[in-house]
């Protein structure tokens, strides 16, 4: 993305609205140039992106393709499972109602589900922060056996035989053939375009619409600002570090130490965004906690002493953070106001087919 | 300019799950794959300076003999005294996003989980591997815990590259999968049948350091 004159203009009139860009229905001809780059929009109370898209340019017909290969259940070896199968969109992408998803055959994954937003902000991916590159997200789900169990090679042959596919990187790409890398670069342009940042938050620390918190949400936002935002920092909500939250003494899933090979960082998972926190249940790496009320619960009285316990999390004897039974509550309000409706409703972000596998 | 490459294990041609072959442990094995990145190559002058090839990056795979001969074009006229490659994939195309070519996805040398390049892959069979179906094998990459990005030096001293512009001049080298577990660091397949993502993998980086050496040159006159 280049951030224009042109786009910091619109930054600071900026309006999450399906005028600002126009998309055409999935089957219908765009007039638009391909070359024609529509950028990223960086909301003003967000930092600045990681990934620009520099050597990806945003495309009305790359956003669009991958968006039809995000919803494509023939990207895994049964043709069941697409990456909108366990990423739905009324959940911020999340899987809602799942500790872990089912993959191929029901095989059972090992950990959550993240919700997909905001991801040109963010440095790392997944649980463990292993993948670095955007473009490179879908290839650990596409190859892992659990979930969609298939290889690069036969995705190419399956999509190469396919004269609308073949027609469509045509379009975007200028290409007689398609290669992994433009199918990675493609679901990029999409799942790069999924920005959140309309909550009723949102609109309130940027002053817009008039919105108002309640005087609850109020108080559950200063409590927030004190006893959470070391960890859930800026208004992404994380400070992208990788740390143990006091899950188990004994964690099972070695987490960050799987990628860094370092003791140190045994049971440390990523901190995950709290945007859409209300829709994105059940919480924690693996699913366990179905409800805000639990994970508060937890942070009060449950976390458990290890040698990776973060810092944030130890004060002399004690360990968590103290919250009264109000405290918790104002927190809740306060975190509800993070729900982003337009995220989760919007028309653009939608399977084109229809047939996106709810399970 | 061509670089060309034979494998071999100790004294014996490499074949593919044709011919038993025995680590420095005493272990018999077979090779049922082989496949490594050279990138980054250098042409080093008398003076030190140097000519490093625009986007060079090779996978060099004994399953494809297409792979084991590639050109270098445009190396500057000149003599040389030294090249050097490196044995794997710089930092900076680990961290670029999706690649093509031979550092495209498809060709099973990027690991999806932890973001990296397998750098150097064997696998085959040993009777002494304690793995299922006996099986050997070795996925050697990542740029950061460890890294293990070794770079091959060859000093051309004794023996100059002159190129030429009329001149096909060529380095063939040899490679030594033997090596791979020999030394500094001896691998006994009964102990250690697999590696792929432990510390130790820098063992083996380290073997790999040593598997290549220059064979002949074919050069022009000065």
């Amino acid at each position: 993305m280049k951030v224009t004159i042109h786009t910091l203009l619109r930054l600071t009139i900026f309006v999450v609205s399906v005028s600002i860009l126009s998309f055409s229905g999935c089957n219908g001809k765009s007039s638009v140039d391909p070359s024609t780059e529509f950028s990223l929009e960086v909301p003003s109370n967000f930092p600045a992106p990681v990934f620009t898209f520099a050597d990806n340019p945003i495309t009305e017909e790359g956003f669009e393709l991958g968006r039809l290969l995000f919803y494509e259940p023939r990207l895994s070896s049964t043709g069941a499972i697409a990456c909108g199968t366990c990423h739905r969109q009324t959940f911020a992408f999340a899987d809602h109602g799942h500790d872990v998803s089912h993959g191929v055959h029901d095989r059972l994954g090992s950990r959550n589900a993240p919700a997909i937003q905001n991801l040109a902000f963010q440095p790392e991916f997944f649980w463990d922060g292993g993948v670095n590159h955007i473009e490179l997200i879908p290839l650990n789900a596409i190859q892992n056996t659990q979930e969609m169990d298939e290889s690069l090679a036969n995705i190419l042959t399956k999509l190469n035989n396919n004269p609308t596919y073949k027609q469509k990187f045509k379009e975007v790409f200028n290409t007689d053939s398609i290669t992994s890398q433009l199918v990675l670069r493609a679901i990029a342009q999409f799942t790069g375009m999924l920005i959140s940042s309309n909550s009723r938050y949102d609109q309130y620390v940027r002053g817009e619409n008039n919105v108002q918190l309640t005087n609850t949400e109020k108080a559950g936002l200063q409590l927030f600002q004190q006893k959470c935002a070391t960890c859930h920092a800026t208004d992404l909500f994380t400070d992208h570090s990788y740390r143990n939250n006091g899950l188990d003494e004994t964690p099972a899933d070695y987490g960050r130490e799987l990628i860094t090979n370092n003791v140190s960082d045994r049971g440390k998972f990523k901190v995950p965004s709290l945007r859409n926190v209300e829709r994105t249940s059940p919480y924690m790496h693996d699913g366990r906690f179905t409800t805000l009320e639990e994970v508060l619960i937890h942070y009060t009285s449950g976390v458990k002493r290890s040698a990776t316990l973060d810092a944030a999390l130890i004060s002399g004897d004690a360990v968590g953070i103290p919250l009264t039974a109000t405290e918790q509550s104002n927190l809740i309000a306060f975190l509800r106001t993070l729900t982003d409706n337009t995220f989760v409703t919007d028309k653009r972000f939608i399977d084109p087919l229809g047939t996106s596998n709810q399970n | 300019m061509q670089f060309q490459f034979t494998h071999v294990v100790g004294s014996l041609p490499l074949a593919l799950n044709a011919t038993q072959y025995t680590n420095a442990a005493g272990e018999s094995f077979y090779v049922k794959t082989f496949k490594y990145y050279v990138s980054n190559i250098k042409f080093i002058r008398a003076d030190g300076s140097e000519y490093a090839q625009p986007e060079s990056y090779y996978l060099v795979n004994e399953g494809d003999s297409a792979s084991k001969t590639f050109t270098i074009p445009n190396v500057p006229i000149g003599t040389y005294t030294g090249v050097n490659f490196m044995i794997g994939v710089d930092s900076t195309r680990n961290v670029s996003g999706a690649q093509t070519g031979a550092l495209d996805a498809l060709n099973d040398m990027f690991w999806s989980w932890k973001t990296g390049y397998i750098f150097v892959k064997m696998e085959g069979t040993s009777p002494s591997s304690t793995a299922s179906g006996n099986r050997i094998e070795y996925h050697i990459g990542g740029f950061q815990n460890p890294n293990n990005i070794r770079t091959a030096a060859f000093s051309l001293v004794s023996n100059k590259l002159y190129i030429k512009s009329d001149s096909t001049s060529s380095i063939h080298f040899q490679t030594d999968v033997g090596q791979l577990f020999q030394t500094p660091n001896l691998i006994k397949f009964a102990e250690t049948p697999a590696l792929m993502t432990e510390p130790k993998t820098a063992d083996i980086a380290d073997n790999y350091s040593d598997m290549f050496s220059i064979v002949s040159i074919q050069t022009g006159t000065p």
